[in-house]
This record gives structure tokens, C-alpha cells and sequence, in this order.
């Protein structure tokens, strides 16, 4: 039933990367008819592979193929070769995603009109708004079976749930719950309902979260139009004389090359891998690399301005029981500048084991002032921060002096946070932690931003084509055959977790192709 | 720190000696053991001396009271191998020159834990302090008897998770 494509056939559409935008536009193509062949850099992991345990699951799962980092953000000096917390498996992130699936609000798909010039940004309004992209959230919700949409209930609260929202409410905060989640609350599309497991982050062994890889994956093999390749790592993309692209060539797992022909190729690999593979695509036609003619290939990166608040209590709380991330906060994610920054944040539940909170807690940190708070690991609640970052022209990926094992140059992720992300961040971090004061914690602190999780925006989508690098359906301004289909696309980051609007926006971009290819546009 | 130099003696007798020496003790040519002879640990690439002194590094880098030397000793066993050797030796003479420097005899020989910091926070920038610390992250927290120290219950799914077993059962909000 699974799909066998050759080489030479030019029919194909070439899909680089499974994820939340690759996996999803792989299914929609080919429930369409469409011919699809996903190359998927690494191999395939379904539930019972997972591995509850942080390192173990870290070493099976994360994307650990060298990349290098610059700026004065902290990652770069913490966890200098892993800027990013990302999978490299069938379905990519959405394995290891926390499942939260909140839509954008109104106005933040219009940031340069909101907000105005921020001095130091490069702020851009969406080519898309709300009204557009409605149906397709509400396509995306029924996908991913999103808890508190369509009449599904939400997830029952853990300890660390009850905890934050009791100093929430203290505080008087008003939207507070256990979240619109892409874990189901009861049975829901084959998927059972949530067993309060915990290690969300490591791939659910239930399959009661949303991923690709055992979802949109699989249900596209079995169409017979989908044929996913693992192991296979995109060297480049191929175009012809006249500017169209005309395929890829990949390193299979023993490291030969191969050259798989393309009607139409979209890129998926995340916010780093993404605008690394257009760079290292250039050609004598292209020599900035691809799609590259505004020089936006790669800058504008956003990683959400990020940061988490531990709370230290005298009785126990046992965070880790339970799913990682059902709770959130919403009523700081308004645009409100009285705050003393534009955008906002949401705050949402978070839990570490104690290894991985060990790594992460004060990165670096060592002595008494540390230890004494993991002493109280079993009394600790934990929220992460998730705010609008600031997109900056500096902050970008290029083409490191490092190679990869296929000889290759990696990405180098530099980044420096903006005025208005530390504003942010502090405003949170102060709120986060008056939240557990509230319920009487003994001790608080904030802990620095982890390797990002959210990479957003090195491809974006702009009206005009010299404002970025693709239009309002993804394909790349200067190439109408090549399409961008993950989180790089995003003009802004939004306080959202991205994963959702990918999501959306994968299924708005199939139906297009689908209907551009049977229109003979494309 | 004694060291016995004598060959010859068992096990035992060494653990024995270490028992009569106090505090963790060197206790023979390739041997280290807690002084109530609960465990021992043989090293045979670096001295005895210099494992006492790691073991002691690694409990001020990251000290927990409720902790036994055990898994301290686990956590820095892997310094005991020839591809280490080098560090180690450059690494604990730079340590104990650092001690030296503040009016100590060596690092070992303080007495006081705040005392010892000290000396540590002279070396932290180098590769040595830098490397043991960054290696105890999760040669300390990832060992998995060390979990239930801390109350964490490590992995749930083989009792079905904790929807029947606890997930929400905080009682004093």
C-alpha cells in the first residue's frame, strides 16, 4: 500500500522534514491525490519506542547534528552546540511538543499596525489575518482534537495545575485553565484519552498527544500516495535555467547521494535547518542562495521570549506527576504598553524530572544556592513563560565554518534579545513568581531560557517580496515552485505556541498547491 | 589523609584501616573507602589521594547532605581512566596550588566547606573545574537510585500513569 516513487519521477512533490508543517502537508497532498515524497532526516519512533527517561529519550529523539551559536543570549554560552531542543525523527517536533494549541490573537497578525515601530525590530504585518485563517484553525482543532474547542472538555488539573491556579486566582487573574490542548481529554480519533503519565516531552507512550508520527504519517502511507524516506539528510535543491526547482539531493543513512526529481519542493526542517538548506543551495544563478533576493533568508529568527519560575513550597507538590504542560494563564497575553513593552505572554505549567531540572535549572550554577533548591525538588511547582519576541534583522542563522557529517556547513544561530523581550521577560518573571507567593511558597526564583523549543521566522511571509522570503501561501517570492511549510514562514511569533497556526497554515497551503497543481499553475 | 603504603593487606584490613583513619580515607594503594567501610572503590590509573580529592570537589560543587558518598563516588569514577590522567593531574596540582594560595596546606586538608569554595571559585573558569562540574549534571542527578532522595518517581507508564495513583492528590491548597 505505501507508496515506491523513482528517482526520476518529476511528478513528485518533495516534502524536506515530517513535522508539524512537513507531516501535515505530506497527509493533506496525498488525501488530495497528490504524489508525495517526505525525506525525513531521522528514523522512525512510534509509542512503544518511546522512552520515559529525560536522557535516555534526549539521546533517542533530539537533533544533535552539530550547529554552532553567537549573541549575547545565554544558550550561546550554556548549551553553545545545542541552541535548539528540536527531533529529528518522523514527525519532528510533534513528538516531543508539550501539546499546547492556542490560536493567535486578532490583532497580533497585524504587529507593525498594533504596535507601531519599535525601534531595533523589524516588525511586519501578516499578508493573512484572523478572518482568514479561521477555518483553518477550526480544520487544525478537529485534526489535533484540541481540548476546550468543539465542545471537547479540557484536561483534568495535576498538582502543579492546582497549585498555580490557586495563586492565579489570588492574584486575580481570570483566564485561567488547564488549556486548549492537543491531548485528549477522552477518547478521541483513534487516540485514547490522557493516563496522567508525565514525560509529555518525550513522546507519549499512550499516543493520547497528537503527533505526526503515528497520526497525519501514516494515514498518508496508507492513501499509496505518500512514501516517506527516513535517514535522509537534503543536501541542497536543484534548479534548472530558468529558475524553477527541479529536485534534491540527500545523503541516505550509509551516506550516498542521491538526487530525487521534483514538480514542487517544500521545506520543512524547522527555523534553523530550513534557511540553512536555501544557503546552502546557492548556485551561480543563485548565489545568496535561494529565494534569497531580499537577503531575509535566515534573519528575523524568534525562539518566543522564554524563561521559567520554580516556586519552593513546605509541603509537596510532585510537579512531575501527570501532563508536563496543561495550565495556562492567559490574561497577560493582551497588547498592553502600560507595561513597559508591546506584545504579550502567556504563562502555562511546566515540570521537569530532576535530571533534566538539574541541567537546567541555573545552567552553570553550582554550590548551596543550587543545591538547596533541588534539595526541594519534591516541593516545587514550575511555569514556563511563552512571550512575543521582537523579530530583529541580526538575529539570524547563516552558514557556520563548522561542517556536518556529510560535509556540510551547519547552521550558526546568533541571537540577542531585544529591549522589549527583557522588559517581557522580567514582567513575567515578577508575575510567575508572585503567583506562587501568593500560595505561600517559601522560595522562588526565575530560571534562564532553555535551548529554544519554539524557532520561528527565518523565512518569513511578507506581502512584499523585499520584506521577506515568501508570500501570504508560503511559496517563496522568487520561485513559484519552491514553498517554505514550518515555523519559519511566521512574520511574528505571536505569544502563542507556534505548533497550531503550522498546523493551519500546512492545511491552508496543501488545499493551494492542490488546487494550483490541478489549475496547471504549478 | 593517611596513606598506607603497605602491600599485602586484604580488603578488609584496608577497609578496616580506613574505618580507624575517620574521614574518607584513602585506604591503600588503589583503594578509597567510606569510613564506615560501607563501600570501597579501587582505582588503578589515578592515586587513591586524587580520587579523595575529586569525590570531595564534587560534593562542594554540589553539595547535598542527604546525599551518601556512593553516588558521589559514582559520579566521578570515570576520572579513573588513562584518557583522563592528564586533566586529573594538572587539574588537582592547579586545585591544590589555589589552596595553597589562600594558606592551606592542600584542598583536602581544609576543614570547612565555605573555605573550600573559595578555593574552588579561583579555579572555576578552567577547563578542569568546568569539566567535573558539567560532567556531575548527569554523572550525580541521573543516577537513578538517586532519584528517590529527591522524591522523584522517575517513570510512570509501566503503572499506568498516575490517574489512579495520585496525579492530583495535593490536600493543603
Amino acid at each position: 500500500m505505501v507508496a515506491k516513487f523513482d528517482l526520476n519521477d518529476d511528478s513528485v512533490v518533495v516534502i524536506i522534514g515530517t513535522g508539524a508543517g512537513g507531516g501535515v502537508l505530506a497527509n493533506e497532498l496525498a488525501q488530495k491525490g497528490v504524489k508525495v515524497v517526505a525525506l525525513e532526516a531521522g528514523g522512525r519512533y512510534l509509542p512503544d519506542d518511546y522512552i520515559n527517561d529525560e536522557w535516555d529519550s534526549f539521546g533517542q529523539l533530539a537533533w544533535l547534528d552539530a550547529r554552532t551559536t553567537s549573541g549575547d543570549w545565554r544558550v550561546a554560552k550554556d548549551f553553545a552546540g545545542l541552541p535548539a531542543w528540536i527531533v529529528k525523527a518522523v514527525g519532528g517536533t510533534t513528538t516531543h511538543w508539550a501539546g499546547a494549541s492556542i490560536r493567535f490573537q486578532e490583532h497580533e497578525w497585524k504587529a507593525l499596525s498594533t504596535y507601531g515601530a519599535v525601534e531595533g525590530a523589524n516588525l511586519l504585518d501578516w499578508p493573512i489575518d484572523a478572518a482568514e485563517m479561521e477555518p483553518w484553525y477550526a480544520l487544525a482543532e478537529t485534526k489535533l482534537g484540541v481540548t476546550l474547542t468543539e465542545g471537547r472538555a479540557g484536561l483534568p488539573g495535576n498538582n502543579n495545575y492546582k497549585v498555580f491556579e490557586a495563586g492565579a486566582k489570588k492574584l486575580g487573574y481570570k483566564e485561567v485553565h488547564t488549556g486548549r490542548m492537543a491531548i485528549n481529554s477522552s477518547d478521541y480519533d483513534e487516540r485514547p484519552a490522557c493516563q496522567q503519565t508525565g514525560f509529555c516531552f518525550q513522546g507519549c507512550k499512550w499516543g493520547a498527544k497528537w503527533s505526526a508520527a503515528y497520526t497525519d504519517i501514516p494515514r498518508g502511507e496508507a492513501t499509496g500516495n505518500l512514501e516517506v524516506r527516513e535517514h535522509a539528510h537534503v543536501a541542497r535543491i536543484l534548479h534548472d535555467d530558468t529558475g524553477k526547482v527541479t529536485g534534491v539531493e540527500y545523503f541516505d543513512k550509509e551516506g550516498n547521494l542521491h538526487l530525487q526529481k521534483a514538480r514542487i519542493v517544500s521545506v520543512a526542517g524547522n527555523s534553523f535547518e530550513s534557511p540553512r538548506l536555501l544557503l546552502n543551495s546557492a548556485s551561480s544563478m543563485f548565489p545568496n542562495g535561494l529565494a534569497n533576493s531580499s537577503d531575509q533568508v535566515g534573519r528575523n529568527y524568534m525562539r518566543h521570549t522564554t524563561g521559567s519560575i520554580y516556586g519552593i513550597f513546605d509541603k509537596p507538590v510532585r510537579m512531575w506527576r501527570g501532563t508536563t504542560m496543561a495550565g495556562i494563564v492567559q490574561d497577560e497575553a493582551r497588547h498592553d504598553p502600560s507595561r513597559g513593552f508591546v506584545g504579550g505572554y502567556e504563562l502555562e505549567t511546566l515540570a521537569l524530572g530532576l535530571p533534566f531540572m538539574a541541567a537546567f535549572l541555573n545552567p552553570g550554577g553550582w554550590g548551596r544556592g543550587f543545591t538547596t533548591a533541588l534539595d526541594h525538588y519534591e516541593n516545587m511547582a514550575g511555569m514556563w513563560i511563552v512571550g512575543e519576541d521582537m523579530p530583529q534583522a541580526t538575529n539570524r542563522i547563516t552558514l557556520s565554518e563548522t561542517k556536518d557529517q556529510w560535509g556540510l556547513p551547519v547552521a550558526n544561530v546568533h541571537f540577542s534579545d531585544h529591549p522589549n523581550d527583557v522588559a517581557m521577560r522580567n514582567h513575567a518573571y515578577k508575575q510567575g513568581m508572585a503567583i506562587y507567593d501568593a500560595v505561600g511558597a517559601t522560595r522562588s526564583f526565575p530560571t534562564p531560557p532553555y535551548p529554544s523549543t519554539h524557532n520561528l521566522g527565518t523565512n518569513r511571509m511578507s506581502e512584499r517580496p523585499e520584506d521577506g522570503v515568501c508570500n501570504k501561501w508560503g511559496q517563496t517570492h522568487d520561485i513559484a515552485n519552491l514553498f517554505i511549510s514550518d515555523g519559519s514562514q511566521f512574520t511574528t511569533g505571536a505569544a502563542e505556541n507556534p505548533t497550531l497556526t503550522i498546523v493551519a497554515l500546512a492545511i491552508r497551503q496543501a488545499d493551494h498547491i492542490a488546487r494550483e497543481m490541478a489549475a496547471g499553475n504549478l | 589523609m593517611t596513606r598506607v603504603e603497605r602491600k599485602g593487606l586484604t580488603r578488609r584490613a584496608l577497609l578496616g584501616r580506613a574505618v580507624a583513619a575517620g574521614a574518607l580515607a584513602v585506604a591503600g594503594t588503589g583503594f578509597i573507602a567510606a569510613p564506615d567501610a560501607a563501600w570501597a572503590m579501587e582505582v588503578s590509573v589515578i592515586t587513591p589521594e586524587q580520587m579523595a580529592t575529586l569525590m570531595q570537589m564534587a560534593r562542594d560543587i554540589y553539595p547535598h547532605d542527604q546525599v551518601a558518598d556512593r553516588f558521589y563516588a559514582v559520579a566521578v569514577k570515570g576520572y579513573d581512566d588513562a584518557a583522563a590522567k592528564d586533566l586529573v593531574d594538572a587539574g588537582i596540582a592547579a586545585l591544590n596550588a589555589a589552596a595553597q594560595a589562600q594558606g592551606h596546606a592542600d584542598y583536602l586538608s581544609i576543614g570547612w566547606e565555605e573555605d573550600r569554595v573559595k578555593v574552588l571559585q579561583a579555579i572555576e573558569g578552567e577547563v578542569f573545574f568546568q569539566t567535573v562540574r558539567a560532567g556531575l549534571v548527569t554523572g550525580l542527578y541521573n543516577q537513578k537510585d538517586v532519584w528517590p532522595i529527591f522524591g522523584y518517581e522517575g517513570e510512570s507508564f509501566s503503572q499506568g500513569g498516575y490517574i489512579d495513583r495520585g496525579f492530583d492528590d495535593i490536600d493543603w491548597l
